[in-house]
């Protein structure tokens, strides 16, 4: 493998989430290196999505901080995170219906774009010569994911697991450094999840995207993740590489139940 | 020679490729979609970029006589190589891109390829596996340089690399490449296409320059084809189809190839080139159709209404109006209506608007189906040829289209019947050799020089010649009449609910045929009916299917009974089979032939109960699932009595 995982970037310390009374997260701490792919797994309601929440700023946790190359804050809002390089999928699919794949993809372009809203109106001056730049990264991306041929579809015309990838392209399209994925392969197929472990592991080796990924697909997870950490309950109970976690009892136990 | 001098010179393909880029130097050669925008290279780009493959090649060592191995869909750079090989005086050898590795090897071994160029990670991947086993290939170049970061074996190599290093070398020595041209001659082998090998291990088919030249000029002079042409390239480059229609005939009338973004994006690309000269077989031209009748029975009733007066005018004259044949002026005002509201949107949604000249081959087409395509206006035409004969025949002339027949015989060629009906063929477009197979050329190749097609046929009161099976499944029944299973079978097959048939009579009193029918027409059929059924076993015993089947028979019947030849040939009892035919079995072949042989000995007790007379007949049989295990269907499978047609009788009522 050319890439090499370097330093920790993103580091949680001490993170604890609550929702009223309901502890989502209690005293969870981890870390995230650059160019790796760190998975997040735990049974339902473990508090997997409520991390990565965390991770871009969306939820605020009260207590524990999060230091994002370098930087710690407590408070991240997300347009913040997403300028900082960090882009998302979501578990439940949030794309625009209505809209052709090509579109949806060049949303994810939108932090990129300079020229003001009258230029873009217009279709312009310097917002045609951008537009054009967007537009090839675009096509590379769609080149990326094997797309091609539903490039003019509307999203919601299109099956569940290619509207899955169309996701992964926008996240894409941002070009960020770090990707969050929420479930990339819930509800699919084995040969789509194939498809879509070939393009995370093409993404995070061809871009160096480090990758943090909610999954539940064990199997799965074993095999493209660097490390794992394994939350349940809002507590962590694991966390190394897949092999050494594989044999955790705690693991074991939270998975597959025990006797009480 | 007794051409003047020019024409002289221009014997191969690499002449005419220099020849096109000096005299058309900026028109289109081909065009390719990257990113979503088509890419046009002219002819001169493509000679510079031919010539720098071609060199690079020689820098690697590929020498004269050499075979390349070239596999991918249908990329420029691909084809460039096989110019870029045909300079060097070397064969290509194109395999079929989604053949697995093993078959590949088959083919690198038996044509001791050396070097290959193949279009991706995929192809690259087949050849790491394979390399054990062909010790000879040395290089394998690579086009497509995606997810080739981490491969460092030093037998693969880039195209980029190899022509960086092509330029580089044409530019020290500029005269070396011009030399290897002007060493090549016409009766040199310029390409090597496998056959399919339905029969045996497939052999490599060796054609000249001069065999694909005059093809190609034949049928341009055919169809009157010009450097104004556009065509889709989207059939596999081993296919002698493509290379004789999207290279050969471009090298000889110097139009442009246009080459899809893959090969899911072929319907929208075929809509944005809106090509003038199309080929496909027939089973795209049906999924075609299918999609516009599903849409159109979705649309509002207004526009099925318009869709269905359109679709009346065009059965009624739109062939005619094609063939130019008479037709009354308010005729010709109702199409000319239903062409400007439904036709014209029609073929324009079909990518089919510019179309002057499309041809289909390769298995038989549907009647119904070549005369909707026709009556819309485009003319669709059939031709016959196979890879030994660089797939040129016969073809149909324009304005003289039977839809039973294949045409006449083409341009220089010479057609004739030996006497147990087969077809010989003979002209410039024969094959030279099998490729290391003197007895296999020596077998199929009599001593009058004609070519034996293995195919059965006659020629009808206008010359045209009708293909009906192969010849060596015609047989004949015991009243003395000829028996042409595949002929009966492709009529049944025609019809939607009939997926697949084995029809049997030779040596026998009278035709009797096995039935598969179509799972997902006939589960609709009857599902519309409100008939539930739990599978194909069961549906295939439902009364009702079996009647809707005996119908189908009962027409093909009154259709043969028409027919002279085929009038004994009329289906007297039949059967619907309890299990689909399944490649698994060994009932099919890879590509859906059905092995006579092997299905006739596997149900010989159905086959003994259709001429026994009994009603009923118990049968149990080994399947083998698609996880590999193995398991038995059993059914009591009901023989049926189809209505026969008296010869005269037919006619009438027909």
């Amino acid at each position: 493998m050319a890439r090499e995982i370097g330093d920790v970037i993103l580091k949680m310390e001490g993170i604890s989430l609550s929702f009223g009374g309901v502890k989502a997260l209690t005293n969870i701490s981890f870390d995230v290196r650059e160019h790796e792919i760190r998975s997040i797994i735990g049974p339902n309601g473990a508090g997997k999505s409520s991390m990565l929440n965390v991770i871009n700023g969306v939820y605020h946790p009260q207590e524990g901080q999060v230091t994002f190359r370098g930087e710690v804050r407590r408070d991240m809002e997300p347009h913040k995170a997403a300028k900082q390089g960090i882009a998302r999928t979501f578990q439940n699919i949030a794309l625009f219906k209505g809209m052709s794949v090509i579109d949806n993809i060049m949303t994810g372009r939108n932090l990129k774009m300079k020229c003001n809203v009258f230029h873009h109106a217009l279709h312009w001056g310097k917002a045609r010569a951008e537009e054009i730049e967007h537009r090839k990264k675009v096509e590379e991306v769609i080149d990326f994911l094997e797309i091609q041929n539903i490039r003019k579809t509307p999203v919601g015309r299109l099956p569940y697991g290619l509207q899955k990838r169309v996701e992964l392209g926008r996240a894409l399209a941002a070009e960020p450094s770090m990707m969050l994925l929420d479930e990339p392969m819930a509800g699919m197929n084995v040969e789509e999840k194939q498809d879509m472990c070939r393009f995370i592991l093409d993404v995070n080796d061809q871009f160096g995207t480090t990758i943090v990924l909610i999954e539940h697909d064990m199997g799965v997870v074993m095999d493209i993740s660097d490390r794992v950490v394994v939350l349940d309950y809002g507590k962590k109970i694991g966390d190394g590489e897949p092999d050494e976690v594989k044999n955790n009892p705690d693991v074991i136990a939270a998975y597959l139940g025990t006797s009480h | 020679m007794s051409d003047p001098r020019g024409q002289a010179e221009l014997n191969t393909f690499p002449r005419l490729l220099m020849q096109h880029a000096q005299q058309r130097p900026n028109r289109p050669a081909m065009r390719e979609k990257e990113y979503g925008i088509w890419q046009t290279y002219s002819w001169a780009e493509v000679a510079q970029n031919v010539r720098a493959i071609a060199c690079g090649l020689a820098e690697l060592g590929f020498k004269r006589g050499d075979r390349l191995g070239i596999i991918g869909d249908n990329r420029p750079r691909l084809y460039w190589s096989v110019a870029a090989c045909q300079c060097l005086g070397g064969i290509p050898v194109m395999m079929y891109q989604d053949a697995v590795a093993e078959e590949m090897a088959y083919v690198l071994q038996d044509a001791e390829i050396k070097f290959a160029v193949v279009e991706d990670q995929e192809q690259v991947d087949k050849m790491l596996e394979i390399r054990e086993q062909c010790p000879l290939l040395e290089h394998v170049i690579y086009d497509d340089s995606r997810g080739m970061r981490h491969y460092a074996d030093t037998f693969l190599l880039g195209l980029d690399e190899l022509q960086s290093m092509g330029t580089a070398h044409d530019k020290s020595q500029p005269d070396f490449l011009d030399g290897e041209i002007s060493k090549g001659g016409p009766d040199d082998v310029s390409v090597m296409l496998y056959t399919s090998g339905t029969t045996g291990k497939p052999k490599g088919v060796c054609q000249t320059h001069d065999a694909f030249i005059q093809s190609a000029k034949g049928g341009c002079q055919f169809d009157k084809l010009t450097e104004n042409e556009d065509i889709l390239s989207y059939l596999p480059m081993a296919w002698v189809g493509d290379h004789l229609f999207s290279y050969a005939q471009a090298m000889v009338s110097g139009f442009t190839i246009n080459c899809p973004e893959s090969g899911e994006t072929v319907m929208t690309d075929l809509r944005e080139i809106g090509p003038t000269y199309y080929f496909a077989p027939p089973r795209v031209f049906e999924n075609l159709l299918t999609t516009v009748l599903i849409r159109m029975e979705d649309a509002s009733w207004f526009k099925r209404k318009i869709f269905a007066f359109a679709m009346d005018v065009a059965k009624r004259c739109g062939a005619e109006i094609l063939d130019g044949k008479p037709v009354s002026t308010s005729d010709r005002f109702q199409y000319w209506l239903s062409n400007l509201l439904i036709l014209g949107p029609l073929k324009n949604v079909l990518g089919f608007s510019r179309i002057r000249v499309a041809y289909t081959a390769g298995a038989a087409i549907g009647p119904d189906l070549f005369r909707f395509y026709r009556s819309i206006g485009i003319n669709l035409k059939q031709l016959y040829g196979q890879t030994e004969t660089c797939a040129y025949v016969c073809l149909q002339p324009d304005g003289q289209i039977k839809l039973d027949s294949v045409g006449k015989p083409a341009p220089g060629v010479e057609v004739k019947l030996a006497e147990n009906g087969e077809i010989l063929v003979k002209g410039p477009m024969l094959l030279k050799a099998y490729y290391k197979r003197p007895d296999a050329t020596a077998e199929s190749i009599n001593e009058d020089g004609y070519f034996l097609t293995g195919d059965a046929g006659f020629f009808d009161e206008d010359g045209h010649l009708k293909i009906i099976d192969r010849a060596k499944d015609v047989g004949k029944l015991n009243g003395g009449s000829i028996f042409a299973p595949n002929y009966i079978e492709n009529k049944l097959k025609f019809f939607q609910h009939v997926k697949e048939a084995v029809a049997f009579g030779n040596e026998r009193d009278y035709v009797t045929a096995f039935i598969n029918i179509d799972l997902e027409a006939v589960g609709n059929y009857v599902e519309r009916r409100g008939l539930a059924y739990s599978g194909y076993t069961d549906l295939a015993a439902q009364p009702m299917v079996l009647q809707l089947i005996k119908e189908c028979v009962e027409e093909i019947n009154a259709q043969l009974a028409a027919d002279p030849m085929m009038a004994d040939s009329q289906i007297k009892r039949f059967l619907i089979l309890h299990k689909e035919l399944d490649a698994d079995d060994g009932e099919l072949t890879r590509t859906r032939k059905v092995r006579r042989k092997f299905v006739s000995e596997r149900y010989a007790v159905l086959i003994d109960a259709l001429y026994s007379g009994k009603s009923e007949q118990h049968i149990e049989t080994d399947v083998k699932y698609e996880d590999g295990r193995q398991g038995k269907v059993s059914a009591d499978l009901k023989i049926e009595e189809a209505k026969t047609f008296a010869p005269q009788a037919a006619k009438t009522a027909a």
